[in-house]
């Protein structure tokens, strides 16, 4: 099992508020990784840090170190390409909505200079198809906005625009937490079938969602990283005390 | 997100599980000292007491297939309701030996009581002892007290093998006793398998407390 991202003693402030502290991990390549925690316990800035969106708020800061395969991405000078290659799915889908799904999911190429449009249209059947939304949109893609699709599609609509840029990392913060158990379902198949081409790090609160999709999770509790273990371990028999009370309902 | 109404369900499932773990001691109890004693009396109450025990091992699995489908229980929970669920069967499984013996004893009333090289009380005594200390161990959540149940199982399986030794030779040497030392030999066979419950119980109070699986021998 490679090794797609290592972390060493990460750092991150907002302002005085020392946010994480000392987190070391390495997150294997191929395959999805779960972080779970109460609000506050830093899971979601860990991510946001992976990718350099940190340090998008002016009063963020971060130490530490973020290798994603051979590149120190803080010694990286372009974050824009950072992000390129880590792609990022937020809780609420965010599509453009005034450009048609078409539009959406070829945004980010077009950004890094890509006219071709025989190539464009293959790029973004292909997304379309790996994000599982292919065959609900393909007669409608020039006319509908992607603001006109249901919570679900609109999800993976996001998923294809960020798989249009050919990611190697895939950071997914909350990704079905605002969507119905259908469209929920859909999302984890989609994490499933994806985590062959890609590293994915999905940040959830629900438990059940960790254990379905996620070989490996991350427990957070007060910008620390508890324990980090194969999921099945984490959910049956927990090292830490703190882990087991927190997934068992112990506190919360 | 503390989750104060499901751990009050999962002490209400310890509760019920111990209820019915004291009838199968009970009914073990009774049923040895039926033997020891001759009195069909106690027979027939070790045979009522199992369809008290029999609801009850439907009542708990009902609860705990309730508390995994209602509350998608994890980590120690989790194991919690897996142990209960695998104790739960070999309580009534106790409960059918018990009912076995006292079968056996109703039996034996047709035939002159004999003296058998056999020592069935003090087997019943060790069986039981290891029925108690293992549900000691799963009221107390206590995984070492739980082991020593294990090291307990090789005496009952010893005497056991001594009963088979001794009463074998008995029906060979005095073949008029044939029909009480069959009688007593099954007797014996049931308390060594009493013993074999109080062993799984016992390793499911390892499992549920420390997430060990020790089942045959084997330690993960």
């Amino acid at each position: 099992m490679g090794v797609a991202i290592e972390v060493t003693d990460l750092n991150a402030w907002y302002g005085t508020n020392h946010t994480l502290q000392s987190i070391s991990l390495k997150i294997p390549a191929n395959h999805a990784t779960a972080l779970i925690g109460p609000s506050g316990c830093g899971k979601s800035t860990f991510v946001r840090c992976l990718n350099r969106m940190h340090e998008t708020n002016p009063i963020a800061r971060v130490t530490g170190t973020v290798r994603v395969g051979p590149t120190d991405i803080y010694a990286q000078s372009s974050p824009v390409e950072i992000r390129r290659r880590i792609g990022m799915v937020f809780q609420r889908p965010n599509p453009f909505p005034t450009m048609s799904i078409y539009d959406n999911v070829a945004s980010g190429l077009r950004l890094n200079g890509y006219r071709n449009r025989k190539i464009l249209d293959e790029v973004v059947e292909r997304s379309l198809q790996q994000a599982a939304l292919w065959d609900e949109v393909k007669s409608d893609l020039k006319k509908k906005s992607g603001a006109s699709l249901s919570g679900g599609q609109q999800q993976r609509l996001c998923i294809a625009r960020a798989l249009a840029v050919d990611p190697e990392v895939m950071l997914m913060d909350e990704p079905a937490s605002a969507l119905d158990p259908v469209s929920t379902a859909k999302i984890e198949d989609l994490i499933f079938q994806l985590k062959s081409q890609y590293t994915i790090v999905i940040v959830t609160h629900n438990m059940q969602q960790a254990a379905r999709v996620a070989e490996n999770t991350g427990f957070f509790l007060n910008g620390k990283l508890v324990e980090f273990d194969a999921t099945h371990k984490i959910f049956t028999n927990p090292t830490d005390k703190r882990t087991e009370d927190y997934i068992t309902g112990r506190f919360g | 997100m503390t989750r104060i109404r499901f751990h009050r369900k999962l002490d209400d499932l310890k509760e019920r599980l111990l209820v019915m773990a004291g009838m199968a001691e009970q009914a073990i109890q009774r049923a040895v000292e039926a033997y020891r004693v001759r009195d069909l009396s106690l027979c027939d109450l070790v045979v009522r007491s199992e369809i008290s025990i029999n609801s009850f091992e439907r009542e708990i699995d009902q609860m705990a297939l309730d508390l995994l489908a209602m509350e998608q229980p994890m980590a120690i929970d989790l194991r919690f309701i897996l142990a209960v669920i695998k104790i739960n069967a070999d309580l009534e499984r106790v409960g059918d030996q018990a009912v076995s013996i006292s079968e056996r004893v109703r039996d034996l009333q047709a035939f002159p009581v004999v003296d058998l090289p056999v020592d069935i009380p003090r087997m019943a005594s060790l069986a039981s002892a290891m029925v108690r200390k293992a549900l000691q161990g799963f009221i107390e959540a206590d995984a070492e007290m739980a082991t020593s149940v294990l090291t307990m199982d090789d005496s009952v399986d010893k005497l056991n093998d001594a009963a088979f030794f001794a009463l074998s030779n008995l029906i060979k040497e005095q073949p008029r006793y044939t029909p009480q030392a069959l009688h007593a030999l099954m007797i014996a066979r049931n308390l060594e398998r009493v013993g074999d419950h109080a062993t799984n119980i016992a390793e499911d109070v390892i499992f549920w407390v420390r997430g060990a699986d020790v089942r045959h021998h084997i330690s993960t």
